[in-house]
């Protein structure tokens, strides 16, 4: 039988404010434990909650990224529930009267674009409707670029900034109804989504098609051998008895609120950036991928193009010679602005457009600059590595190889057209690698056909 | 001489202002007065003696040096053992918290502090707040000093004790749903539960978190104003303290009753209540009658409904509140236990009491899926109706006066064994913590057996300036001031 796979995942993103959500403790990860405490997190007796505005703001700027609906009064909810990290017994959380309701995202699976439906934010936690594993992959990686874009959070999944959740479910093609979904936790990486979703469709399709039930529990994801494991049933299934916080006040957002985050996101997102890049520049979408890693990049390679007065040349540039440098020297973008401003790389760039040095030796002017920070006009002057584009000059040197080439020369005459490129590496090797290429072409084209 | 037993805070703080009387001498008097009578009152849970002398002592000094002194510099004033105090245990009443010392104040009590006031010891309480009797303290029965086989109310029934046994001055309680107003009816103080929002709870180990709220009992009007204006105020740890101006209570009290609109809602005089209250209560509107007041009935309809809703708001915060009680992180931890699960289990089953337990499982209960609708979000609704009773009543009049009690103190043991009875003992102060008004008892007589009858007066959000205004008059009428329990001197 074939079935539709329905796929949800719920992605827990760490803000990235200076102090935790509900007190004033700090929240650096690499601290020693229990050196960013007060009565408050630690849920002493009678210590009470007090919102941090800053976290708000954060999750204001996801929901106005997501497309959200951003609601004008929300409230804080307890999830009650025993656990020995929980000091105080339950989570305050957002129940039924969340933050932002319903968004997307749009991403590319399996070269298909797709409009992600985003159920819900609040404080902690998203939710989206996807029908494949790639898709889920697509999806959660799409999301966190775009809060990592935006600056809520640093996205770093091994420190636990970025969480996932999932859950899965499948219907027999053209049912309606869903059918019964397992919960898969422990999904900490993009790559382990994806997995982890493929062998629990896997495992759903053979007992169905075996005409056995899915039981709705919630399954602990085992990445060394790759398989879901019961985690709880249903019967042990938590009864969290949501109640609405009474130790804070409802949260009132008033549209002022959300104008001034408004004005704190970037001017545009970098899926934005990347879609312009390919449509109105011509580029690759792999180059404009990653010429769009983040805002900085982005950044960076418009200033360089504008210097170079060629966007195309500024993206093979800076996602070749450029990012192999990156990688080798170990070093960043913000490294790589000091040591390499845009203006002077896209200085650089001209000259080999203009014909003053070539694509090699502008390779080699690349390398002292990041050497020696010089300007590339300078490093260029002083090793006299500009390129003969003198015409007489070469001339001159054309008329010595073909004097010095009879038997050549005859059979070139002859119709061996092909001995072009034997005649431009004797003048190139004449002129010491210095003579401008299409120059020496262009001329030495000229005197043979004569 | 002054004797500091019965002397008023205004007067304490004059002794020691003046020199005739040093904060040392008053505080070593008042721990005198507690080594004399409490041994049968019991309504400390701990007497903070060095503690207290060493805060007394730096009062003097800063008179000595001629520093500021504060509006309670050298008051002593006993705290409900529910709110937090820097170094000393705060036990909540309970086996679970017996050892558990905060390393922080209460909001309320570090104000306290900064006043001045030397906190003298802790009081007993029902265990977490829950009861009307202190029987349910895990320790020790508190005792009426009024009569000693009887029950001083509850939960805060050590605080009114004590102030009622001269063993302090003045006492901080808590009021989740009559555990100020009903002791201090049954001690024959005055007590105050202000508007809710308008006392930081940071630091008051919580019960119920919405209807929880912190106030003084004093020996007299005047001294609950006094306190007041101390704690009274917004607090940035308390996101539910309300950010109103605090007005001066104590510059108000003279201005009497004459004029003021008094309500007398009929559903807190039902046929069955007891003659003697009804008396007094009665008595003391006659009394604000002849001071110029105007009396006039009033309804709040939903008032039978208030019991039980009551019962299931409060019984599910509290649920949630009491779950951080594991054995974890502080107090009790089980020994034995082989898995967390295990720990948990046995660390809350030695740790609370039965009515603590009883009270969690309602809580668990009422908010349970499948019954969260039929009993906690009609709750809820009901509350709304409750709140709009008292709305439309301050409509038309300025104060409501009701009995506190529907009867003066009960004997020990005597609903102990039968919670619903002791549940009705607040029927007529659980509507106030629900509607988050400011309401206030104060004594207006005694029974034939010499048992304080009290008298509640109701203000509308935030009326305190009113309520207080009001019980001065009244205080002054009923001439109360000069009976005292038949202690030892
Ligand atoms: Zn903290």
């Amino acid at each position: 039988m074939t079935y539709e796979t329905i796929i949800g995942l719920e992605v827990h993103c760490q803000l990235l404010t200076a102090s935790k959500i509900f007190c004033g403790c700090r929240t650096r990860f690499g601290d020693p434990p229990n050196t960013n405490v007060c009565p408050i997190c630690l849920g002493m007796p009678g210590s009470l909650p007090v919102l941090n505005r800053t976290a708000v703001d954060y999750a204001i700027r996801a929901a106005l990224t997501l497309d959200c609906d951003i609601r004008p009064r929300s409230i804080f909810a307890r999830k009650n529930y025993f656990y020995p990290d929980l000091p105080k017994g339950y989570q305050i959380s957002m129940y039924d009267q969340p933050l932002a309701v319903g968004g997307h995202l749009d991403i590319e699976a399996g070269g298909a674009r797709r409009r992600i439906g985003i159920t819900r934010i609040h404080m902690e936690e998203d939710a989206g409707d996807l029908r494949s594993p790639e898709e889920a992959h697509a999806y959660y990686s799409a999301l966190r670029n775009l809060l990592v874009d935006i600056g809520v959070t640093d996205g770093n999944m091994e420190e636990g900034s970025l969480r996932c959740d999932a859950n899965v479910s499948l219907r027999p093609k053209g049912q309606a109804a869903f059918g019964t979904k397992a919960e898969l936790k422990n999904l900490n990486s993009f790559r382990f989504v994806q997995k982890a979703l493929e062998y629990e469709i896997r495992r759903q399709t053979q007992l169905l098609d075996a005409g056995q039930r899915v039981a709705q529990e919630t399954r602990l994801y085992d990445s060394e051998e790759d398989k879901t494991y019961t985690m709880r049933s249903k019967e042990e299934a938590h009864d969290y008895r949501y109640f609405p916080e009474p130790d804070l006040l409802p949260l009132l957002v008033e549209k002022e609120w959300i104008e001034e985050v408004r004005k704190s996101l970037p001017a545009k997102l970098l899926s934005q950036r990347r879609e312009e890049y390919i449509t109105a520049y011509g580029l690759l979408a792999q180059v404009a991928t990653t010429l769009t890693s983040s805002q900085p990049m982005a950044d960076y390679f418009e200033a360089t193009a504008t210097a170079a007065g060629d966007h195309k040349a500024a993206a093979n540039w800076i996602s070749g010679e450029v990012l192999a440098r990156m990688k080798e020297g170990g070093f960043d973008i913000v490294v790589l602005k000091s040591k390499l401003p845009p203006e002077r790389l896209g200085g650089l760039i001209a000259r080999v457009k203009d014909g003053t040095v070539s694509g090699s030796t502008g390779k080699e002017v690349l390398e002292t600059i990041l050497r020696t920070g010089q300007d590339p006009d300078e490093v260029i002057r002083s090793s006299g590595l500009a390129q003969v584009s003198d015409e007489g000059a070469l001339e001159e040197a054309i008329e010595k190889v073909v004097a010095a080439s009879p038997g050549q020369l005859a059979q070139y005459k002859a119709g061996k057209t092909t001995l072009l490129g034997y005649f431009v590496g004797q003048v190139l090797k004449a002129t010491g690698g210095k003579a401008n290429p299409a120059l020496v072409n262009r001329l030495l084209k000229e005197r043979l056909d004569r | 001489m002054t004797d500091p037993s019965r002397a008023t805070i205004a007067e304490l703080r004059d002794l020691v202002v003046s020199g005739r009387m040093s904060a040392s001498e008053i505080c070593k008097a008042h721990l005198g007065r507690t080594r004399a009578v409490d041994d049968r009152v019991k309504a400390y849970r701990s007497v903070l003696e060095r503690q207290a002398l060493a805060e007394a002592d730096a009062v003097d000094r800063a008179r000595r040096e001629s520093r500021p002194l504060g509006p309670l510099a050298g008051v002593p004033i006993a705290v409900k053992d529910v709110l937090c105090t820097q170094g000393t245990p705060t036990t909540c009443g309970s086996r679970i918290l017996e050892n558990f010392v905060p390393y922080y104040d209460a909001t309320c009590v570090a104000r306290l502090r900064e006043a001045g006031a030397v906190i003298i010891g802790k009081t007993n309480m029902d265990e977490f707040a829950m009861g009307s009797s202190t029987e349910n303290s895990a320790f020790e029965v508190t005792r009426n000093p009024w009569d000693l086989t009887r029950v001083p109310g509850g939960s805060s029934g050590g605080s009114a004790a004590a102030v009622a046994a001269g063993m302090v001055p003045a006492a901080l309680g808590t009021d989740t749903g009559g555990s100020i107003r009903q002791p201090a009816a049954l001690c024959g103080v005055p007590g105050l539960k202000p508007t809710y929002g308008r006392v930081s709870r940071y630091g008051l180990v919580a019960f119920a978190s919405s209807l929880d709220q912190a106030g003084p009992f004093g020996r007299t009007v005047a001294d609950v104003a006094r306190i007041l204006q101390v704690i009274a105020g917004h607090d940035p740890l308390d996101s539910t303290s309300a950010p109103e101006p605090v007005p001066d209570y104590l510059g108000g009290l003279e201005r009497g009753i004459a004029g003021l609109r008094i309500g007398v809602p009929k559903e807190y005089f039902p046929a069955g209540l007891d003659a003697e209250v009804h008396g007094s209560v009665r008595a003391a509107l006659a009394a604000a009658e002849r001071l110029g007041a105007s009396i006039d009935e009033v309804s709040l309809p939903h008032t039978e409904y208030a019991i039980p809703t009551y019962y299931i708001i409060a019984t599910a915060e509290a649920s949630s509140n009491l779950a951080r009680y594991d054995g974890v992180r502080y107090g009790l931890r089980a020994a034995g236990a082989p898995d967390i699960a295990q720990l948990f289990r046995k660390t809350r089953n030695a740790g609370f009491g039965a009515e603590v337990k009883r009270r969690i499982m309602l809580g668990t209960y009422v908010l349970s899926s499948g019954y969260y609708d039929a009993y906690y979000l009609k709750g809820q609704k009901v509350r709304t109706l409750i709140r709009r009773d008292f709305e439309d009543a301050f409509r038309r009049v300025d104060l409501l006066i009701t009995p506190t009690t529907p009867s003066a103190a009960f004997r020990i043991g005597e609903k102990v064994d039968d919670p619903l009875a002791m549940y009705l003992s607040d029927i007529f102060t659980v509507t106030i913590n629900l509607a988050g008004l400011p309401g206030m008892s104060i004594p207006c007589g005694l029974t034939r057996d010499g048992l304080p009858i009290g008298a509640q007066i109701i203000g509308p959000r935030f009326g305190e300036d009113v309520v207080l205004r009001a019980a001065a008059a009244l205080e002054g009428a009923m001439q109360f001031r000069d009976r005292h329990p038949p202690l030892p001197r």
